[in-house]
């Protein structure tokens, strides 16, 4: 049990929690913004600029991938602005309209283009390869102290401890002006607080975790850690650091349950194989919310 | 000729270090028409200042351009003499109710600690002194039983006194608020008056924005009355006049002082 544990489940266990928790802490302050949709756009742009990346380097790797996901969502942005403006349509819709078509632009580049010889398809972007993060040096929990099998570790758990990292730092760093601008910005700005700049660098925060979930988990993952924990947690507190935290357990909770139901799940209740892991994160987070919903301490609202 | 437009600029130079908040030829602009044009508004130490005007006659803007929330086309503000960025501790600041999100998880003593953000820092320690601040800014506004609910689970009134005993916390000279009467009960209003008169008391300066005509003369000592432009400006006695506020008001005065929330905004 040990070692098949500690080689096939435990790193995409490790993976999807520090997945859920970096795309989790940002998007509690996104969810206060009333600009979750945001974390959303994000992740969808991801896809078309990822494959370009690809088709410029021919390579799947970290450099072009952050560098094509941030042109994608600069151009995004843009077409965005566009929309609102020229077409007279609200931020929400003229958001929806751009990351719908860039998402469906890049599945369609990506159908055309000869991905076969790396892990990139349509299906790969949406549900991305958790199962197969596997550690194959690892010989049982001795494995975790020897450091010729960490090596071995997967490249995307270093990637994701290290956005983890860099998020946490900054909200760390930033707690105090970006709940100050959040609850109040005219008072904020006041202070001589720079909002705008402030509320564009938690937007490429959010960047930096969909891009570095993205390649793992796909996207499935990405939109419902962006959302589901934060507003979950919400209604379990009306504080704003308690929120955070609960946040970050019902994100942990819905990855490491999600991927157990996902492998076991089913063999339990008679079917045959496994189902995605991704897919079933998702759905635990959003039950998550649903049991919030309807039992949280803390449900009402006064606005 | 020179010589007078230099003398003139070193008396409003002298005139402007004199005052905790001077602001010339402010002019905002929101698309084509402008909000505010060249408004000149020069304050008085421990005087109480009242902002007046009809509706969409550029109050809380001038309030916004004065603090730098709201970037003028145009405009010098000077406090106690100097640039807004190095006193910016020396002002508080009460915004509207309306532009704050009330169900932010948030309880009232947080709200309160907001007003020392300036001194804390990014990082700084919050010290057993800090919350005692507080809790004596709430006990000011009579709000101490309230400390630890969520701002939104108060009253219009509850919530303005909050906004006030954060302002407290900033230990400014110049306070500076935006429809402080706006939506609140007799009682509050009676409660924010006092403490803004012990302010004044105490050599510090009000600015409010303010939309209940009759009882300008009874709080405040000072009144700027705006519509676009300045229409006139000084203490309440001279300048709180019929003919003034004619021109101010327009055609609109007898709605307005029939209804006086007819001119709230």
């Amino acid at each position: 049990m040990g070692a098949e544990f500690v080689a096939l489940s435990l790193p995409p266990m490790v993976i999807g929690v520090l997945v859920a928790i970096a795309c989790a802490l940002p998007g509690n302050f996104l969810l206060l913004r009333r600009q979750a949709l945001i974390g959303d756009a994000i992740s969808h742009v991801v896809l078309p600029g990822i494959v370009v990346a690809f088709l410029l380097t021919g390579l799947v790797a970290t450099g072009p991938m952050l560098l094509g996901a941030a042109g994608a969502a600069v151009i995004a942005v843009v077409a965005i602005e566009a929309v609102r403006r020229l077409g007279r349509i609200e931020s929400g819709a003229a958001m929806g309209v751009i990351f719908t078509a860039m998402f469906a632009g890049g599945v369609l580049l990506l159908e055309q283009s000869d991905t076969s010889n790396v892990h990139l398809d349509v299906e790969h972007a949406l549900y991305g390869n958790l199962e197969s993060l596997i550690w194959l040096d690892a010989t049982g929990w001795a494995s975790l102290l020897d450091p010729v099998a960490l090596a071995g570790l997967p490249v995307e758990l270093s990637r994701m401890v290290l956005a983890l990292i860099v998020i946490a730092l900054f909200l760390w760093l930033f707690w105090r002006p970006l709940a100050l601008s959040t609850f109040d910005e005219d008072f904020a700005r006041g202070l001589g607080i720079r909002t705008g700049p402030l509320g564009l660098a938690l937007v490429i925060m959010s960047a930096i975790a969909a891009v570095a979930a993205f390649d793992a988990v796909g996207s499935i993952i990405v939109i419902a850690m962006f959302i589901c924990p934060p507003a979950a947690a919400r209604m379990m507190t009306n504080r704003l650091g308690h929120q955070v935290a609960w946040s970050c357990l019902f994100a942990a909770l819905a990855a490491v349950l999600g991927y157990v139901l996902a492998g076991y799940g089913p063999l339990w209740i008679g079917a045959g194989a496994s189902v995605s892991a991704a897919g079933m994160i998702a759905t635990v987070s959003g039950i998550i919310l649903g049991v919030a919903a309807v039992a949280g301490p803390h449900r009402t609202r006064n606005s | 000729m020179n010589l007078t437009l230099v003398t003139d600029h070193d008396t409003d130079q002298a005139v402007r270090a004199a005052s905790p908040l001077a602001v010339r030829g402010m002019t905002v602009s929101y698309g084509q028409t402008p909000a505010i044009f060249s408004v000149d508004m020069t304050l008085r130490t421990g005087a109480m200042t009242a902002i007046v005007g009809p509706n969409g006659a550029g109050k809380s803007t001038l309030l916004k351009a004065a603090l730098g929330v709201i970037t003028p086309l145009a405009g010098l503000v000077t406090v106690f003499g100097g640039a807004m960025a190095d006193m910016r501790d020396r002002i508080a600041y009460v915004p509207q109710r309306t532009s704050v999100d009330w169900d932010f998880p948030v309880r009232v003593i947080d709200v309160v600690m907001m007003g020392m953000y300036r001194r804390l820092g990014l990082l700084g320690r919050i010290r057993g002194r800090h919350r005692a601040l507080a809790r004596d800014c709430l006990d000011r506004v009579g709000m101490t039983h309230f400390a630890h609910r969520q701002i939104g689970q108060l009253s219009g009134g509850q919530q303005q006194r909050v906004f006030l005993a954060r302002a407290l916390a900033q230990q400014a000279d110049i306070y500076v608020l935006d429809e402080p009467f706006a939506g609140v009960d007799a009682a509050t209003e009676k409660a924010i008056v006092a403490v803004l008169q012990g302010l004044r008391d105490a050599g510090k300066t009000v600015l409010a924005v303010h939309h209940d005509l009759a009882t300008v003369p009874d709080y405040f000592d000072d009144v700027v009355l705006l519509n676009t432009q300045v229409v006139a400006a000084g203490p309440v006695a001279d300048t709180f006049t019929e003919e003034n506020l004619n021109a101010a008001y327009g055609g609109r005065l007898t709605t307005a002082r029939a209804d006086p929330e007819s001119v709230a905004g």
